[in-house]
């Protein structure tokens, strides 16, 4: 499978990537040698294999289900939250509108 | 006195301990070395005021007679994927760049309760992206080192680049890496220094800026195994914020550490002999078998018949992941914001990620991506799956004929800036010996060999069972006896 611009446009939209033209250019070529050197997995039997969903296969743990189980990552810490955020307003994240 | 910066982890800490020197002559002399290696790269922001404040708590600790840390008065390098907090972490990014982190890594601040100070934080390939750092945002690192009677700059590695360069460099004792396909060995391998990613889930993630999370470790780099052994065992413990870290105590390894191989077996992977290698690097791999078994171990030929796989299946993995990872990166949160006139929320989240992305980082999303995407999920990343399944199966099956691997840590010595950046598929091959073990989530280590014609450094890498770090450092710590590796880059910074 190889991928054309109308692809690659495609797959730039979903992951919210800018390209302009030069960028395509560029980009086609160099994801079709990536994804046409990735096709010699398609040679490997995997039949009966399931895929791997665990490097190091353990139980899933749960935390204790209070509130603030750990401080850090619980809530009342707005001002760190909002401490690196590009554009903070009246306490929350700012965004351009998104209502027409 | 002599030059404190010669000076490994273990010699300054019982140093310190002992009264040789203060750990603020110690913090002193890396600063300063650090400062006059601007020409390296390898730092993006320095701290010298905390490796001083560290230094200082150290010695006040010590003439209040308490007992003093594994790491005390220790200054080490940090990698810049590491959470600091009030200290700028931008994964050598663009889009993260100002970004100041209201937390602590659990590894950094593992190693700042084991006494250690932070002289800065290292360059790296943007998002732990390369094998050259030639991806950072904030410009390549160059190794010491130099081909004999060549000026041209190498490649230091990466992506923990800035890490190998400035502990060849003599800028810092050691340092903090990451590991997600081979970031730890391949750059300690090119710059001999010793560098070692535990079992996958030893080092918590919490706090590591993520690349892949599947794969990604952290693991330490240091200029001897012992070294290496003190940093890991400070790193690694269980923690209950990453739902992937092992709950299981910490050996002590550097205690236990035995370069006496008796009744061991060391697998010699015959799908390892792959064409393409340099032939230095073939011939210090046949030095290696013959060390180790001098160290009393019993050779053995094993197979790993999917070994040729394991790195296209990785460029499958690690950027669906990436993708996945990655797009939290929106402009909203934290880091770049990029708003064109009139733009809308979806052009703002798409013109931030054109300008705070790498050409790499980018060309890995949109693979992620792609891979994932609706109609190709099953033909790409499923079968990546399976054939990772298959991968660790075969290690699996190994470890029935041996207890330890030996194998080149990367199939060329150190090559020079630029040289492969315009090939992306040449620089991944960088990693076709590191890959597999990093796949199966096995600890693996690189440690240094010896020198090639050019004199440049070449690494050898030991490859070992789930959870048996012990058995990877005792065969490298079997080797370190045996190479006498004492070569270091003549200063031209």
């Amino acid at each position: 499978m190889s991928v054309d611009r109308a692809i690659v446009a495609k797959i730039a939209a979903l992951a919210r990537i800018r390209m302009d033209e030069a960028a395509f250019e560029r980009m086609v070529p160099e994801l079709n040698q990536i994804l046409e050197w990735v096709e010699q997995l398609a040679e490997v039997d995997v039949t009966g294999i399931e895929p791997m969903s665990a490097v190091i296969p353990q139980p899933l743990r749960l935390r204790d289900d209070v509130i603030d189980a750990d401080p850090l990552t619980g809530g009342g810490v707005r001002d760190a939250v909002l401490a690196n955020a590009p554009a903070a307003e009246h306490g929350f994240f700012g965004v351009p509108k998104v209502i027409e | 006195m002599s030059d404190l910066t010669q000076l490994g982890v273990r010699a300054i800490r019982d140093g310190v301990a002992g009264g040789e020197f203060s750990a603020r002559e110690v913090a002193e002399a890396c600063n300063a070395a650090v400062a006059e290696a601007g020409a390296l790269n390898a730092f993006i922001v320095t701290t010298p005021e905390r490796a001083l404040e560290a230094a200082d708590r150290a010695d006040s600790a010590r003439s209040a007679g308490e007992t003093l840390g594994p790491l005390a008065g220790v200054p080490i390098g940090m990698k810049d994927l590491f959470a600091t907090r009030g200290v700028q972490t931008t994964a050598a990014s663009h889009i993260l760049e100002g970004f100041v982190p209201q937390y602590e890594s659990t590894v950094s601040q593992r190693l700042w309760d084991a006494g250690a100070g932070m002289l800065g934080k290292l360059n790296l390939d943007q998002f732990a992206m390369g094998s050259s750092n030639e991806t950072s945002y904030f410009g390549n690192v160059s190794s010491p080192w130099r081909r004999a009677g060549s000026n041209a700059a190498l490649a230091p590695g990466g992506s923990s680049g800035g890490s190998s360069a400035a502990i060849a460099a003599r800028l810092c004792p050691a340092a903090t890496g990451t590991d997600t396909g081979g970031s730890i060995r391949q750059p300690a391998a090119i710059t001999g220094i010793c560098g070692i990613k535990p079992t996958y889930g030893r080092c918590s993630r919490w706090g590591i800026v993520a690349f892949a999370s599947s794969l990604d470790q952290a693991g330490a780099m240091a200029r001897s195994v012992e070294d290496c052994a003190i940093m890991l065992e400070a790193m690694a413990g269980f923690d209950p914020k990453d739902s992937t870290s092992i709950d299981m105590p910490v050996p002590g390894w550097t205690k236990a550490l035995d370069a006496s191989l008796a009744g061991k077996r060391v697998g010699i992977p015959r799908e390892y002999r792959m064409d393409g290698t340099d032939a230095a690097i073939v011939a210090s791999w046949d030095q290696g078998i013959a060390w180790l078994k001098d160290a009393g171990a019993e050779i053995v030929d094993i197979s790993l018949p999917h070994t040729n796989y394991a790195l296209p299946a990785y460029y499958i993995i690690a950027p669906a992941e990436a993708s996945s990872n990655l797009a939290r990166y929106d402009g909203v949160r934290y880091g770049l914001r990029d708003l064109p006139a009139g733009a809308n929320l979806q052009d703002m989240y798409a013109a931030t990620r054109a300008a705070g992305f790498g050409e790499e980082v980018k060309r890995r999303v949109l693979i992620g991506t792609y891979v994932l995407s609706a109609g190709y999920y099953d033909a790409y990343y499923t079968q990546a799956m399976k054939v990772r399944t298959l991968v660790a199966r075969d290690f699996i099956d190994a470890w029935a004929r041996c207890d330890v691997i030996l194998a080149p840590s990367t199939p060329n010595a150190a090559f020079a800036l630029g040289e492969k950046l315009a090939d992306p598929l040449a620089m991944y091959l960088n990693d076709v010996f590191s890959v597999p073990a990093s796949l199966a989530g096995l600890p693996a280590m690189s440690v240094p060999a010896g020198l090639d014609e050019a004199g440049l450094p070449l690494g050898l890498q030991l490859i070992g069972q789930p959870f048996d770090e012990q058995g990877v450092l005792d065969a490298a710590l079997a080797i370190e006896q045996r190479a006498g590796f004492t070569a270091k880059p003549e200063r031209w910074w």
